[in-house]
């Protein structure tokens, strides 16, 4: 069992097949990360303008790990993410709109409003959900994976959670349990190296993240976080594998995120060099860069990925603008089934 | 009428539940090769099979949130806890996921688990091995706490909580394992969250449940040779609470004295009482008496358990002062050697 990095792209290099995915894929996926990185500055606007309150995370730069691994799923896998998760709500397919309006807390919101940012739900999706509590959808994870092999599925259960999860005790027993019990689960860690202003060679007695899954018997991997197609390309593999095989992989998607943990982040923690060297590899630029190379988008292509992605996103916060609060009475519905 | 033990009681319930219906399953620690701590699961693993009775490691937050995750995808856990102690490292999945998350997805999931074991004081089992925590689980929205008297709710209330689509807290007494009594065949109504008369009278209402039943009963017998005719209300569901049927009572006899196990400070008999006050006052010839633990880490020796905990005495004691204003008294209800 070794770590594999896969190698990324030399630019010049020549590219012989290099996708994971065939054309009119490969920029659909480009399209996603650009409805993503839309929406979520939009979204920001919205939590200057107060029309969205609370806590707030966005995944600006983290889009390629976001979109490679959730396009490389199929519709009857189910998803679990951490509080960071309207990247991957839309990745999913749930339209801006619901994700926008459940942001402004309106009744129109995924969740009609009972969630909030940090708690996007779409069962017909299988998007069970955003936990606000670091590492407190790692055990739902593993449970959906039991549950999948007690009901004989071939589907398989990606479970996201980020850096700073992999201290939290939930990290190791659901690990443990999955390891043990063969559950078909890809247990995925957004490393962006930061558990909110704590750099993980701060947080971690063993610097090499992996290490952690090869405790608990799993095979583990590595994916450069910045390259859609690299994370694709991966997690075509290793989503194949899990469904195959039948048991836990654990894939470590190195990524950085561009904006602070939270909406209130002095950002202290870090340098603006390290923010501007890391930028350099923006995942927007990247895949851009490639779809140029292999002459599946150009200056005009660019430029209409952006402009629908902007006219969905304008859309979803004039929506969710024009959306109903919830109704009173609905404080009291749901508590119970 | 066949006789069972409270123990007995609980076995057949989760055997009858198991044998009718596919999507039930077990899990806890040594419940299957062990045959469980108290033989409440002997033979279950080899009747059942390990993919429905499925031994853990010592790991109840990853456990809980397993079963959590199996209960979103239709699966209906039931997870024993060795003792009720043991909840609370598993406390964020349990209040903080499996009692919220139809809630703030507003009615896209369903819940469907129960988590069960003893709690209480046993025999000086000491301070961390004998708490309670109905009150813990009972002031979160989203759970269901049941607390069973007797052999035949133990059974029923199982059953119930089985088939209840709710996350709910069963919690059973160490103490009323081998206590006997009158059990039905086969399938009877027996509902969660209706409280029940154990004994008429019309001189104070009595409330008690769980473990403090016989005791009530015990202290109504004594009552009764000096002429105070004491009604006792078993509670039987803590939430929801069937307060209609506490306040039918208090109405009736114009006085309460309101028992639990847990301690004094904060616990179910504030609430109860408290509810008294705002349906009941004009009904009420004296202040709501309340029985409860000292509210202390409960101590090893002998003599200073039995005075911690409520007994017969204690329960005497407080319906004297609700009946008679005797304010003779040490403390919350303690007799005082």
């Amino acid at each position: 069992m070794g770590v594999k990095k896969r190698k990324a792209l030399d630019s010049g290099e020549a590219l012989l097949s290099p996708l994971p995915v065939n054309e009119v894929d490969a920029v659909a996926l480009y399209r996603r990360m650009q409805l993503i990185r839309l929406f979520e500055e939009e979204a920001a606007k919205g939590f200057t303008r107060t029309r969205i309150a609370g806590y707030f995370h966005t995944c600006t730069g983290e889009e390629a790990s976001v979109v490679g691994i959730i396009s490389a799923l199929r519709e009857d896998d189910y998803l679990v993410t951490s509080y960071r998760d309207h990247g991957h709500a839309l990745a999913r397919g749930l339209p801006p709109r619901e994700v926008m309006a459940e942001l402004y807390g309106r009744r129109t919101g995924s969740s009609h409003g009972k969630g909030g940012s940090m708690h996007i739900f779409d069962a017909k999706r299988h998007f069970m959900g955003g936990s606000g509590i670091v590492g407190g959808g790692i055990p739902m994870g593993a449970g959906i994976g039991f549950a999948l092999k007690y009901q004989d599925s071939d589907s398989i259960c990606a479970c996201f959670f980020g850096d700073g999860a992999v201290n939290e005790g939930t990290f190791h027993e659901a690990l443990n349990m999955a390891g043990l019990w063969k559950l078909p689960v890809l247990f995925v860690c957004e490393n962006n190296l930061y558990g909110m202003g704590t750099h993980v060679s701060r947080a971690n007695a063993v610097p090499e993240m992996t290490e952690r899954a090869a405790g608990y018997g799993m095979e583990r991997f590595k994916v450069d976080g910045m390259d859609l197609f690299e994370v694709r390309a991966a997690a075509d593999e290793l989503v194949g594998r899990v469904r195959r095989e039948r048991r836990p992989i654990f894939l470590e998607s190195l990524t950085y995120r561009f904006s602070g943990h939270g909406a209130h982040d002095s950002g202290k923690y870090r340098s603006a060099e390290e923010v501007e060297q890391w930028k350099k590899r923006d995942p927007l630029i990247l895949a851009e860069d490639t779809l140029r190379r292999l002459h599946l988008l150009d200056d005009a292509g660019v430029e209409a990925a952006c402009a629908e992605a902007k006219a969905a996103v304008d859309d979803a916060a004039r929506f969710a603008e024009q959306s109903p609060m919830p109704d009173p009475k609905e404080l009291y519905t749901n508590v119970y089934a | 009428m066949p006789e069972l033990t409270y123990k007995d009681a609980i076995r057949q319930a989760l055997l009858e539940e198991m044998e009718a219906d596919p999507a039930v399953f077990m899990m806890g620690e040594d419940i299957g090769k062990y045959q469980g701590t108290f033989m409440i699961t002997a033979g279950f693993l080899e009747k059942f099979g390990d993919r429905r009775v499925v031994d853990t490691p010592i790991s109840e937050s990853g456990f809980v949130g397993i079963a959590f995750g199996a209960a979103l995808m239709g699966l209906r856990p039931v997870v024993e806890l060795m003792t009720i102690n043991f909840s609370m490292v598993a406390m964020d999945q349990i209040v903080n996921h499996a009692a919220k998350w139809r809630y703030m997805s507003d009615g896209q999931f369903t819940v469907p688990m129960v988590i069960r074991g003893p709690g209480g004081p046993v025999s000086q089992l000491a301070a961390q091995h004998s708490h309670s925590l109905e009150s813990w689980f009972a002031h979160s929205p989203g759970l269901k706490v049941v607390m069973p008297a007797t052999p035949s709710d133990a059974k029923g209330l199982l059953r119930t909580a089985i088939r209840d689509d709710n996350p709910v807290i069963f919690i059973e007494h160490g103490r009323l394992y081998n206590t006997r009594g009158e059990v039905p065949e086969g399938d009877y109504d027996c509902p969660i969250g209706k409280a029940a008369i154990r004994r008429p009278g019309r001189d104070l209402t009595i409330v008690a449940y769980s473990s403090l039943v016989p005791v009530a009963l015990n202290a109504a017998k004594t009552l009764a040779k000096e002429g105070i005719e004491a009604e006792v209300v078993d509670l039987r569901t803590i939430s929801p609470l069937d307060i209609d049927t506490v306040i039918q009572s208090v109405r009736k006899t114009n006085r309460a004295v309101v028992c639990q196990e847990e301690w004094k400070f904060i616990g179910v008999a504030a609430e109860v009482a408290s509810q008294i006050y705002e349906k009941a006052f004009d009904d009420l010839d004296a202040p709501v008496e309340r029985v409860g633990a000292a509210d202390v880490p409960l101590p090893y020796a002998r003599n200073l358990e039995t005075l911690a905990i409520p007994n017969d005495q204690s329960i005497i004691d407080a319906a004297h002062r609700a009946i008679r204003g005797i304010k003779k008294s040490a403390g919350p209800g303690i007799r005082v050697a």
